[in-house]
């Protein structure tokens, strides 16, 4: 890529509202979750019953829970674990998925029946009852979730990759690629990827928004992120018990997944604009 | 168009089937001894012989396979270890409450989405798009559970017009029944909405720009008249695809909205019987859950070729 384009690409995103307003929602849940790594102001593990239901102070800024843990740093804690299980669960779909779905544009006929077919049945199974399957035999825990929401991103990184894949292997340079000796393999890799990058890294902050929607789904139902870890999900599903008492406990977890997924959405769709142009008035 | 309807019908049968030895191979083969799962460490070694040979865990897995679907297709679909009652009557009893629960909520989104996507696109780039499309934005990113949780909140904590959660049951009357499925709806709808509102935005926006929409403006139909007419009628194919996969995660989605509610449905049964290890449930409504999702996929197949005659001919 030369440096004109990566000028032009620059100047649109500086004009795309969408892409800027969602960078600085991810950025700053991303950068919350790494120094949680580190440190957040408060242990999270240690329950301080002295000070449970506190509201914002100096010392608690967000207040405390009702085992006296300070808000802000389970928020914080459970902004890292909520991407940790999102990130993996997409490499897994992504992982698989992608390969199967170049693999089935590139070789049509009944290999991509197959993969199709494969597709259809794993939509079949929602990442909630895969991870209720999975539960049920090997107990509630944050591999499930992975697992379970990394399932259900396999066919729809397999039907995208797939989608775009077979408009990049009717080109000519394809042809032209076969010709000078190349093998399968090489043309996927080489050719046929960085083409479709665009679209694939679009819908992987989609999917990675869907995916932190997912674990807070499955660790509110508590299937997925065990305490003493902190979840968004499993802080809602405390506070569900404590509405009458203290209903901001129900306030802030949200707060912190709607931002979230926001920012990724509206990430992905400013990368759609800039990536893909044709798209742009349509969605 | 019949070559077409018969092989969607065998790739509907062979779907069903993989999805079964699925669920049969992760429930019953995978954990090696479902009676001692069930049963937990500290069974006996007397009591887990009792039940495995109540399960017919003693027998061959594919003669328990084909006893499992056998039963399925003639209602029987074997007893609840917990509740000590046929799964089928047990979850009979739960769809009653779950179908209209899912009915009422797909009803909503359908109704609230389709006329704001449409009201978008006609009124593209101008406010009344800007902010429908904002909504949605928003309404994307919200769990449905924390919608919920805050509608309980609302309407419940604060104003008191709704119970917290629990269901009055249809015997208590139709208007009761309804009241206590009206926030469950709503939460599950709004997530939906979004999806269906800039699905049918986009599918109408596409049509706008084709030609015949310009010939049908070229006669002298007006610009509304365009649109419903003829955009909105082909704009319906997505809206139908959408539609079908929604009614999928809708089922999955009453799993976590009957938690929130504590409501007697399904999907709580189902999430009661995986803290009971009563893999006799799972295993059956799980099936019940894929069959449903692969027969509406299998249902939207063949409605496009009913609303889309362009796709008779080809198929």
């Amino acid at each position: 890529m030369n440096y004109s384009i990566l000028k032009n690409l620059w100047k649109q995103s500086l004009n795309n509202r969408s892409f800027l307003l969602g960078i600085v929602l991810s950025l700053i849940m991303i950068l919350t979750g790494l120094i949680s790594i580190f440190w957040t102001p408060f242990p999270v593990e240690i329950f301080d019953i002295s000070h449970k239901l506190e509201g914002p102070s100096a010392k608690h800024w967000l207040g405390t829970d009702h085992f006296g843990r300070d808000m802000t740093s389970m928020l914080m804690a459970g902004a890292w674990n909520s991407m940790l299980v999102s990130l993996f669960a997409i490499s897994l779909g992504a992982g698989i998925g992608i390969p199967l779905g170049v693999f089935a544009a590139g070789k049509s006929g009944w290999v991509e029946e197959l993969v199709m077919r494969f597709n259809d049945f794993a939509f079949a199974f929602p990442a909630l009852l895969t991870a209720v399957m999975i539960s049920a035999i090997y107990g509630p825990g944050i591999i499930n979730s992975v697992i379970a929401i990394g399932i259900f991103n396999i066919p729809v990184f397999a039907r995208i990759s797939r989608g775009s894949a077979l408009v990049i292997y009717k080109l000519e340079f394809i042809l032209a690629a076969r010709i000078s000796g190349k093998n399968e393999f090489q043309i996927a890799f080489e050719h046929i990827l960085p083409n479709i990058l665009s679209v694939l890294i679009i819908q992987s902050t989609i999917q990675f928004a869907l995916g932190i929607l997912a674990e807070a789904g499955l660790s509110y139902l508590g299937l997925g992120t065990q305490p003493p870890q902190p979840s968004w999900g499993k802080m809602l599903s405390e506070a569900q018990t404590m509405m009458f008492i203290a209903p901001q406990m129900a306030i802030l977890p949200g707060i912190a997944i709607v931002l979230t997924v926001l920012g990724l959405n509206l990430l992905g769709d400013g990368l759609r604009d800039i990536l893909d142009p044709r798209l742009r008035d349509k969605n | 168009m019949t070559i077409f309807l018969v092989k969607r019908f065998f790739v509907f049968v062979i779907t069903l089937f993989v999805a079964s030895l699925v669920i049969f191979f992760l429930l019953e083969i995978l954990p090696g001894d479902p009676a001692s799962i069930i049963l937990g460490i500290g069974a006996q070694d007397d009591t887990l012989a009792a039940l495995r040979l109540e399960m017919g865990l003693n027998l061959p897995a594919p003669e328990r396979y084909y006893s499992w679907i056998k039963g399925i297709l003639y209602g029987n679909f074997g007893k609840s270890y917990t509740y000590d009652i046929p799964v089928y009557s047990l979850i009979i009893e739960r769809l009653s409450l779950s179908i209209p629960l899912a009915l009422l909520a797909i009803s909503l989104s359908t109704f609230l989405a389709i006329p704001l996507g449409v009201f978008a696109a006609a009124n593209h780039k101008r406010i009344a798009d800007t902010s429908i499309m904002g909504f949605s934005q928003l309404g994307l990113a919200v769990p449905n559970f924390w919608f919920a949780i805050l509608l309980i909140l609302f309407f419940s904590v604060k104003l008191g017009w709704f119970s917290a959660g629990g269901f009055a049951g249809w015997e208590t009357g139709f208007g009761a029944g309804l009241k206590s499925l009206t926030l469950p709806a709503i939460s599950l709808a709004l997530p939906q909405a979004a999806i269906l509102a800039r699905v049918t935005r986009s599918a109408v926006l596409e049509n706008m720009d084709k030609d015949y929409i310009r010939t049908a403006r070229a006669k002298g139909l007006s610009k509304k008249a365009a649109l419903w007419r003829h955009a909105v009628r082909n704009a319906l194919i997505p809206v139908v695809t959408i539609l079908g996969l929604q009614l999928s995660f809708l089922l999955a989605g009453t799993i976590i909205i009957e938690n929130v509610f504590y409501l007697p449905g399904l999907g709580r049964l189902l999430f009661q019987s995986i803290s009971q290890r009563d893999l006799v449930v799972v295993k059956n409504i799980v099936m019940l859950l894929a069959a449903t999702v692969v027969t509406i996929n299998f249902l939207v197949d063949i409605i496009y070729v009913i609303i889309d005659p362009r796709l008779r001919d080809n198929s």
